[in-house]
């Protein structure tokens, strides 16, 4: 086994080597390395029929109309097309935006430009599962709205959206449905003839894809329009301009190729190794699984170890690569706001860790996390003047803290 | 972020050899101990830190130390970074400790300056505590 262990799937994933290899055709000059706008040479026909498959293995895995499918650079490209694309498309028809907490921030972010320029935006809270209810989106809706912002899978604790009834009450009320699907390709079937979505961003990298692309949904049937946001020779039906970069777009047409034919059995095997693990450390004290346990996707296990700090956690943990809603790790000293807006007290977001499984997890990686994490749990309780008090029977909510 | 050789280094003996490192806890209110409680869980981080002090001519020297903290890996390294420098001193030395000599020592990073201020404050705190019994 080799160390340190990677299980931060869900902050990027590595290439899967079938990728790698198709990219590699693409770049030099005995490779298909033509532009794949060039209209006047074998070249460029070549690189756009590569562009054009990669883009139908995309439709593929979605159920979509390749047509529908515009190359970005990633996903916070996708969201900001869609966002700022659609809201300032249909400003005549209304200003009002509904979006939730918990969204990523390139969709909080576009959402709060929008706010500059005069729409007015709602922010829902999810329940303390984590999921935006059907009932809220629909209560927060008024004649001016015309874009509801929602993510299928959530980024941090891995809760799934229930998007088909969602879509059904934005449908009835003509509203345009934006979906952020980054995290969820590949581990949710979707199904866009299904479902009543309008716009859906999709990311790589998150599915053993390259970084730096991404590509956007945007239904035809009805007809979804958008202002760009980047302009220039007109590519992408106008709706994204910019050379192509064949190699990214057939890399992540492999990606997504592959996705589809190994979806179920990397779920099941991902799964089997999230349950190990979450059965190998749920005895633990005062431990606390983050968000709905039933309703998410196989391989987020977002969880609190409460009264040791996430930071000091990642560092005991230092084979395992994981990643913390402890404020330590960010530059803003606030915890997670993802797991504040679910109503966790704020020591118990500083103590959450998430851990992140994917394609390339094998069970002995599992079984030598799990014996760590009691460890260093341990071991940093011993440390813990808060285990003391609680382990004293103080409660702490009583406590007048001195802040230093 | 990268953390310092040192924090990182301090960091892992205490968690591995606590005992040796100061960690611990005495009755807060016996005589000779002053106790000095900082921070707080919503921040991520607190800091308890014990003083056992004794007489010494016309002062008192602090003759060891305990603590426990939670807190990020830097808040850890800090406690017991100060640990080290306060076995021995009067509690006027003591008072002359400054958040920069412990985020000198660690070389801290700006972002994680805090740490080292929480640190200074326990001793304060401490000595304030310890010096209410005498």
């Amino acid at each position: 086994m080799k160390l340190p262990i990677y299980l931060d799937y869900a902050s990027t994933t590595p290439a899967d080597p079938r990728v790698v290899k198709k990219m590699q055709d693409c770049l030099s000059l005995d490779g298909n390395f033509g532009n794949p706008a060039s209209r006047s040479h074998a070249f460029g026909w070549k690189a756009e029929e590569a562009i054009e498959e990669a883009r139908q293995h995309v439709a593929d895995l979605v159920n979509c109309d390749s047509r529908e499918i515009v190359w970005t650079s990633g996903a916070t490209e996708s969201d900001n097309l869609a966002i700022k694309g659609a809201a300032r498309f249909y400003k005549t028809k209304g200003n009002h935006i509904i979006t939730s907490k918990i969204e990523h921030k390139a969709v909080l972010d576009s959402c709060r430009q929008l706010e500059r320029e005069g729409f007015s935006v709602t922010y829902l809270e999810p329940d303390n599962n984590g999921i935006v209810s059907p009932e809220s989106v629909k209560n927060a809706m008024n004649s001016e709205t015309i874009l509801v912002s929602l993510m299928h899978i959530n980024n941090e604790i891995g809760v799934v959206n229930d998007i088909e009834s969602i879509g059904k009450i934005t449908r009835e009320a003509g509203v345009i449905f934006h979906v952020d699907a980054a995290q969820s390709t590949g581990k949710l079937p979707i199904d866009l003839t299904d479902l009543n979505v309008d716009l859906m961003s999709f990311s790589a990298h998150k599915t053993y894809g390259p970084k730096g692309i991404g590509a956007m949904y945007a239904r035809r049937k009805p007809r979804i329009r958008l202002e760009a946001q980047i302009h220039g020779g007109g590519h992408e039906r106008g709706m994204r301009s910019g050379t192509l970069a064949t190699h990214q777009i057939v890399g992540m047409g492999e990606a997504f190729r592959i996705a589809k034919l190994d979806m179920e059995e990397d779920n099941k095997r991902i799964k089997n190794l999230k349950d190990k693990f979450w059965n190998g450390i749920k005895d633990m004290e005062e431990v606390y699984l983050n968000g709905d346990e039933f309703s998410r996707a196989a391989g987020f296990l977002n969880v609190s170890f409460n009264y040791v700090e996430g930071e000091s956690l990642i560092m005991a943990l230092k084979d395992i690569a994981v990643s913390s809603g402890s404020a330590c790790t960010s530059a803003s000293l606030e915890p997670s706001y993802v797991l504040r807006a679910l109503g966790l007290k704020d020591e118990l977001a500083h103590s959450s860790i998430r851990f992140a499984i994917g394609r390339f997890t094998t069970e002995e990686e599992v079984d030598y996390t799990i014996n760590l994490v009691r460890d260093s749990v341990e071991k940093l309780r011993t440390l813990s003047p808060l285990w003391d008090m609680y382990k004293d029977g103080v409660d702490m909510d009583t406590i007048e803290w001195a802040e230093g | 972020m990268a953390y310092s050789k040192k924090v990182v280094e301090k960091f892992e003996n205490t968690l591995n050899e606590p005992e040796k490192n100061s960690v611990g806890r005495w009755n807060p209110s016996d005589s000779d101990i002053g106790t000095g409680m900082v921070g707080a869980p919503a921040c991520g981080d607190v800091m308890r830190l014990q003083i056992k002090c004794q007489p010494k001519n016309n002062s008192h020297v602090i003759s060891d130390v305990k603590f426990k903290t939670y807190g990020c890996g830097s808040a850890i390294a800090s406690s017991s970074e100060l640990v080290d420098m306060l076995i021995g001193k009067t509690l006027e030395e003591a008072r002359e400790i400054k958040n920069k000599d412990i985020a000198n020592a660690l070389d801290l990073p700006p972002i994680k300056i805090h740490c080292s201020v929480l640190a200074e404050d326990s001793i304060l705190k401490a000595i304030e505590d310890y010096e209410s019994k005498i």
